[in-house]
């Protein structure tokens, strides 16, 4: 087993040497189908026989009442926002991806860095800063991003809820006064930079305009060679 | 940026705390704009670092990130727009405090100095200067309780809060010493009469810093 990649320097305790396992992750926006797909994965690799745990955003207990409380009010500035997510993010490396790698299992992450310096990106946040910032995680064996054009995502994302979220929307950067073309904007600003990721990162495009049960065959096609 | 960033840093029990409070004094009283600032107060994400303290819950990454983000928060909400606004602000620790603690806590050090490359140089930051063993005995003397991470207790130094606590110091006052060097902070002598150092902290900010334009130009 060759020692496992971090993009930087690992947190301190990281052992890379002792990291086993594979980090399955896949990006895509609200709406992109990116949670269902992961439920169908997350069964046919129990199915087969291995052992999974499941990590996405905003998950720590460390910080998510306090981070959904600042989202709730208009107060946080784009440095903190992304500092937020970024404790948030480390607490689930320090105390779950990485002590599930060392035990050997699947880690499946519902979106990973990415999605957070595309958020911090856009919201204007230095790139170089970030890339420095992130330099703690550990590299994926496999990044996947379900790529949805931004009127499919408008159209589930009001098939789901009726209304589109305010961040996601991203009304804190003043695109438009118009929630749906700011919703655009942003959703756009978001592809532009998964875009540019894909190619710094080596992301796998998927096609997220497909039904559900294509993608999920192709999915799990692309996994199978990586396991 | 109009304004001027005065902080200061040392060892707990350096008595930075106090001088800083009397510069603070000192500026209002003359008619000055000054603002006020400490490490760890953000209420935004107080409650996070309390909560991530009180249920050992902090790797020393999450520990450096949350105190990062506490700082972020008076940065961006405070500091940098009462800078541009003109104002003197006044830190009672800064991003050094950050560096020393992180670095004895196992974080890369140029990790942790990336991670607050958002926030300007301080214009002026004094480092009040106290031989470890005095130090000590003034914050042990009181026969303090001490907080787990006060004392250091998650790096395992020691099972004794107390002895935890000296090594800890003892490490944090050998990143400062480096980091005094590197950055050429202002060291004040510590072991002085607390008049003696403010008199010669006053005379340092009045030589340095043009103060008339940080005077209140509406008079109250």
């Amino acid at each position: 087993m060759s020692p496992r990649q971090f993009y930087g320097t690992p947190p301190p305790g990281a052992d890379p040497a002792l990291l086993g396992g594979k980090l399955v992750v896949i990006e895509g926006a609200d709406g992109s189908g990116r949670s269902t797909q992961i439920a169908q994965l997350n069964n046919w690799l129990e199915r087969n026989g291995h052992a999974t745990v499941q990590v996405g955003l905003r998950r720590s207990t460390l910080v998510m009442a306090e981070l959904d409380q600042a989202k709730k009010g208009n107060i946080l500035g784009r440095t903190t926002m992304a500092l937020f997510y970024a404790t948030d993010f480390a607490d689930q490396l320090d105390n779950i991806i990485l002590p599930a790698l060392r035990a050997g299992f699947v880690v499946l992450a519902d979106r990973y860095i990415y999605t957070l310096m595309a958020r911090a990106i856009v919201r204007g946040c230095d790139r170089p800063w970030l890339e420095s910032l992130y330099g703690l995680a550990v590299i994926p064996d496999v990044v996947f991003y379900v790529k949805v054009s931004p009127q499919i995502l408008a159209e589930r994302n009001f098939q789901k809820n009726a209304a589109l979220d305010y961040w996601e929307s991203g009304m804190d950067i003043g695109l438009s006064a118009d929630m749906f073309e700011s919703f655009v904007k942003y959703q756009r600003l978001m592809e532009r930079e998964f875009t540019r990721m894909g190619e710094q990162y080596g992301f796998q495009v998927l096609d997220g305009n497909r039904s559900v049960k294509v993608i999920a065959a192709d999915l799990q096609k692309r996994v199978e060679a990586v396991l | 940026m109009k304004g001027v960033l005065i902080a200061v840093e040392g060892l707990d029990g350096s008595g930075k705390s106090t001088q800083i409070h009397l510069v603070k004094r000192w500026l209002e009283l003359e008619g000055y704009k000054v603002f006020f600032t400490e490490w760890n107060s953000s209420v935004l994400v107080k409650s996070a670092t309390r909560k991530g303290k009180k249920r050992l819950l902090l790797t020393p990454t999450t520990f450096s990130l949350i105190h990062c983000t506490d700082f972020a928060d008076r940065y961006e909400r405070q500091m940098l727009p009462l800078l541009r606004a003109g104002y003197i602000v006044l830190a009672d620790r800064y991003v050094y405090t950050a560096f020393a603690r992180d670095a004895v806590r196992g974080c890369d050090p140029q990790w942790v100095r990336n991670l607050y490359s958002y926030a300007a140089p301080a214009d002026v930051t004094f480092f009040f200067d106290l031989p470890l063993e005095v130090a000590l005995g003034r914050i042990l003397g009181a026969r303090p309780k001490l907080k787990y991470h006060e004392a250091g207790m998650d790096l395992n130094l020691s099972p004794e809060p107390i002895d935890s606590f000296r090594i800890f110091q003892g490490r944090i006052c050998e990143e400062y010493k480096k980091i005094v060097q590197e950055y050429g902070l202002v060291v004040i002598d510590a072991t002085q009469s607390i008049e003696k150092q403010q008199e010669r902290v006053r005379r340092i900010i009045a030589e340095r810093i043009d103060l008339a334009q940080y005077r209140w130009r509406i008079m109250r």
